[in-house]
Parts: structure tokens; sequence; C-alpha cells
């Protein structure tokens, strides 16, 4: 009995990695007209930490409410341990953590009063929710203001309680909608360390949204969507490997001429973004560049070498620039046409 | 154990709101005294119909204005959850809608009880004299009539996201509703017509109910107590059904 209860534990150590916790095939989803998802799939492991890296209206947001079946799919499927989201969702409900982005503890309410709440949805009581609720509230540092109401709570700390919320009844997954969202760099630091305690002392899969490039390289691995599509899954590593080399960036007063005669005469790709800079990837960016100046004198104002970023990997992959997406994606809701589809 | 949770949630942030402890306490004072005193007297026993005061008469429809502006007006509470946040963490918790509704359900029949039981106790000061059994069937009346319009307002409350839309729909259902009830002309004295209608609506069973309690001398024949209690919680059965359907909707549009 004993030997057998230390095998599953061994086993359990031995392949954490392999185990896939959430399964999402096809996910497709609309608002009417508009595509929010287009067909997303991929998985999440036990013990991992996944993020879905993308700008506003890429989807991430519709991605969170189908997995924490607060809205079902459109078509295709996603599972969690096995339960449906769609078909099976208090099976679902009872396996995940779930943080949102705006604010949902009662303000009018102690963080005692909070965390003894959820342990009662969660069916926890007595004196096991009462040892619960201290550990949770040491844990995120609020054991000294657990009898005072959260509305007395600056934004971090009541981020904190959010944490403690989503975790009090131990789930094995956590979902996370921009978790970071008003906290100041500390507090961001902090919060961070907590999930990878979670992920390597609990095998807790965690599934965050965000659209911070720094906050997406701590992930293990990564979706990039971008306007509901899958446009780059692997690590962060992987993602950025696939930039030959470094990625050099030119202010020019013609850029188009500029890219059209890098192209022809130095047989790189060049690409012109939509804020006017011309771009380019290549090895050895700090020998190029000089020859690239010296090659348009007077022509170009700055150049910039840098090593490729999630942001670089997200250009090359769509076409233009993080930011400028979400500005056409509101130009375009403003205008009343429809969205283009890549 | 999560229902409970709820209905004391519900009851603990009224009664850490100073001006709504305020207002439940004070308001069916002032009813009492500005309707029942001011305007009781610019009436004739007409209306009332037999020998019965129209004091004594409007008593139990003040009684029940007030339970059913409080149990309506309790689930504002939902847009608020709904617009703070809360309530989305309500429903990604593993708990069966049906006690969510029961929960948030029996928070605002707390208050409206309440209220309604507070304006009863002042009821022999003015002369209203009762017994403790029919006491304790008046305050069943009041909770079957509490619970089942607190429902209504969870079933309007819950695909609203604005409280002001609420109120807006929330009017066009109370004054009518009020001003059928009995609570200010018996259904004796309306035209076919109103009548009807007044025997449409179950809110004039709870009238009827209270004052076939308080009056029994003067009750009517027609709304025996066992018929009033019987339609209230059958009423009460319908409006919590509804409000689960309503509630344990799932659809591909997002929850909040």
């Amino acid at each position: 009995m004993t030997t057998k209860t230390q095998e599953q534990q061994l086993g359990n150590v031995l392949e954490p990695q392999t185990e896939t916790v959430i399964q999402i095939e096809g996910l497709r989803h609309q608002y009417g007209d508009r595509t929010a998802l287009n067909g997303v799939s991929f998985s999440v492991k036990r013990a991992e930490i996944f993020g879905l890296l993308g700008p506003n209206g890429s989807g991430k947001t519709t991605m969170f409410r189908i997995l924490s079946t607060l809205m079902l799919p459109g078509e295709g499927r996603a599972t969690i341990l096995g339960h449906d989201v769609a078909s099976d969702p208090s099976g679902v409900r009872r396996q995940i953590g779930v943080v949102f982005q705006s604010r949902s503890i009662d303000v009018k309410l102690s963080a005692e009063e909070n965390l003894i709440h959820v342990g009662h949805l969660y069916g926890i009581t007595g004196a096991a929710l009462k040892k619960r609720v201290a550990e949770m509230l040491a844990r995120v540092s609020l054991t000294d203001r657990a009898k005072e109401r959260a509305e007395t709570f600056s934004g971090g700390m009541q981020r904190r309680l959010e944490l403690a919320k989503g975790l009090l009844h131990c789930p094995q997954v956590l979902l996370l909608d921009e978790p970071t969202t008003g906290l100041d760099p500390g507090a961001r630091r902090d919060l961070w360390q907590y999930l990878q305690v979670l992920r390597d002392q609990e095998g807790v899969s965690i599934i965050v949204t965000t659209h911070l490039m720094e906050e997406a390289e701590k992930c293990d691995r990564l979706a990039i969507l971008s306007h509901g599509n899958l446009v780059g899954l692997g690590t962060p590593a992987q993602l950025k490997s696939e930039i030959g080399g470094d990625v050099i960036l030119l202010d020019a007063q013609n850029p188009q001429q500029v890219a059209a005669a890098i192209q022809t005469r130095f047989g790189v790709e060049a690409a012109v973004l939509d804020d006017g800079r011309v771009r380019i990837e290549r090895e050895a960016g700090h020998r190029f560049i000089t020859d690239v100046v010296e090659a348009f004198p007077g022509e170009i104002d700055a150049v910039s070498v840098s090593k490729p970023t999630l942001e670089d990997v997200f250009i090359r992959r769509t076409g233009h620039r993080f930011w400028n997406e979400d500005a056409q994606g509101l130009e375009r809701r403003a205008a009343g046409t429809t969205k283009k589809k890549h | 154990m999560p229902a409970l949770s709820l209905w004391r949630r519900e009851v603990v942030r009224f009664y850490r709101n100073v001006s709504r402890v305020v207002g439940v306490i004070a308001s069916p004072l002032i009813f009492w005294v500005v309707i029942g005193a001011g305007i009781g007297n610019s009436f004739t026993n007409g209306s009332a119909g037999k020998s019965q005061n129209y004091l004594d008469f409007f008593f139990p429809g003040t009684l029940m204005m007030i339970v059913l502006f409080t149990s309506i007006f309790a689930m504002m509470s939902l847009i608020e959850d709904r617009n703070e946040g809360f309530l989305l963490s309500v429903l990604v918790a593993p708990v069966h809608r049906s006690v969510i509704v029961l929960g948030k359900v029996l928070g605002g029949t707390t208050l409206a009880t309440m209220q309604g039981v507070l304006f009863l106790v002042i009821a022999p000061l003015l002369g209203i004299h009762f017994g403790l059994g029919q006491l304790a069937l008046m305050i069943l009346d009041i909770f079957l009539v509490s619970f089942s319009l607190t429902a209504l307002g969870f079933i309007i409350a819950w695909p609203m996201d604005s409280t002001s839309g609420f109120h807006a729909i929330i009017n066009l259902f109370l004054i009518p509703l009020w001003l059928l009830s009995g609570s200010l002309f018996s259904v004796n004295s309306a035209s076919p017509w109103m009548a009807f209608l007044m025997r449409l609506n179950p809110l004039t069973y709870g009238t009827e109910a209270l004052r076939n309690l308080l009056f029994p001398a003067t009750a009517s024949a027609e709304f025996s107590l066992q018929k009033c209690l019987t339609v209230l919680a059958v009423f009460t059965v319908v409006m919590f059904s509804l409000a689960f359907v309503v509630a344990n909707r799932r659809s591909t549009k997002p929850a909040a």
C-alpha cells in the first residue's frame, strides 16, 4: 500500500510535463458579425505557465470567458481535465480557479469575510476553512489587514486578495485575465514569483492572458493571438529563434524607396511598417548597419539594432506592429466595416 | 451552505449601509403618518364600504406597498453585483444555479419581511389589535409576498446592466401592481373589468389575507385566508422557477 502510493507520487514527479490538462480544438466564436476567435487549437500541460499574448481585441478575453464557463463557444471544443466546458460546466468549475481582470471581491466585506464566502461557495466549511483562509491571507501578506474592509485596501492589496480568492479551494487549473493590471512593478514581480511557486510546488497549470511582452517572456509556453487567429505557439525562446539574427529598424525619409533599394542591393527582405520605419532581420546587425548607412548617405535619419523580441515575432507573423493592430481594429470597428481576416 | 453564505452577505451589506437601514425603519412610519393621517381624512368611508374607517382599511395596503417596493428594489443589488464583478466570481463557482437564486432572493426577502413586520408592530399603537396566531400567519403572508416579488425582481434584474434601466421597467410594473391590489379600493367597489384584473393580481391575495387577519369582522367572503395563502404559495413557486430558468441559461454571449 505504502509503496504503491510512493510509486504514484514518484510517477507524478517523473512526468509532470507530459500530462495534458487543457485541450482546445478548433475554437471559433462570433459576436454578431465580428469574429473573435477563428479556429484556435492548443493544449496546456500540467505544471505549466501558459501565456495568451495579444493586443486588445485579439480574442484573449473571449478565450478566457469560454474556458471559465461564462460563455458557450460558438464552435469547437475545450476540455479541462477531461470536462467539456460546454456540456459539463460544473465539472470544469470544480477544477478551476479564476482571477478576473476586473475586481470581483466585495469591498464592503473584510478580507477574511470575502475568503470565507468563497470557501462556502466551494463547499469548504468549519475548521478546514478557517485554516485555509488564514493560510491564504498569510500567503498574500494580508494577515494584519484581515479584519478590515477591502474598500480600504490599495489596488495592489485588492489584487492580492483576488488571487487568494481564486486559489482558496486549491484548484488544479488557474485562469488569470491580465492579472497585473494596475499593479506597480514590485507587485507584478511578486505575483509572477508566486505563480512560479504554484507551478513548481503544487503542479498547478496556469493560463494567463497578457498584452505585455515582458510578462509573456516569463511564460513557459505562449500562444500569440491576432484578430482571433493563432499566429504563434511555442516557448518564448523557440518563437524568437525563428528570427534570424538581429532586428534592424531604420528611420528614412523615403522608406519605400530605401526598402526596395536594400532588397536589390543586399538581397535581404526589408519591410516598411505601419509607422513608416523600415525593418530588416539580419545576422551580425552591427556590421550590416554601417554598410547600409554608407550605401544611402543622407537618406537615413536613425538606426537601431536589437536582439529579437516577442514583438518581432508578432510583426513577422502578422506584418504589423503590436499596438497598431489595436488602433486599426478600433478604427475599423468605428467605421462599421468588417474586419479583414488574415 | 452556499445559499446561506450569499444570504448572509446580502444582510451584512445591508446593515453596513447606514442610509439603507435608516430608510427601512423610517419609511413605514412616514408612509403611515403622511398617507394615513393626511389623505385618509380627505376620503370618506365610501370607497372602503361597510362601516370600517378608511385608515384601518388602508393599513394592509400600506404594508403591501412597503413590502412591494423593498422586495423588488432589493434586487437592484444583483445589477450592482454584476457591474462590480462579484457575480462573475459566483458564476464560475461549482454552485447550482438554483442555490444562487435562493441565496440572492432570500436576502431580499429577509429585508422586505423585516420591514413589513416592523410596520405590523406599530399597528397596536394605532388601535389595531391581533393575537399571536394571527401575527404568525401575517408574517407568513408577508414572507410569501416578499419572496415572490423578490424573485420577480431577480427575473427583471438578471439580464440588465444598468440600475436606471431597472428603475424604468420596475416602475412600469410596480404602480399598476399596487393600485390594483385592493390596497386603495376593494375589489367589490371596483368596476367589473378592474375587478377582473384585481382578481388576477397575486398581490390582491396578499392584501386580502392581511385584511382577513386584522379585521375578521369586515372580511370579504370571496377571499378566504386559505385561498389567499394558496394563491400566494403557487405564485411564489412559479416566480422562483422562472428566476431559476433565467439564471440557468447559458449562451454564446458574454455573461457580463
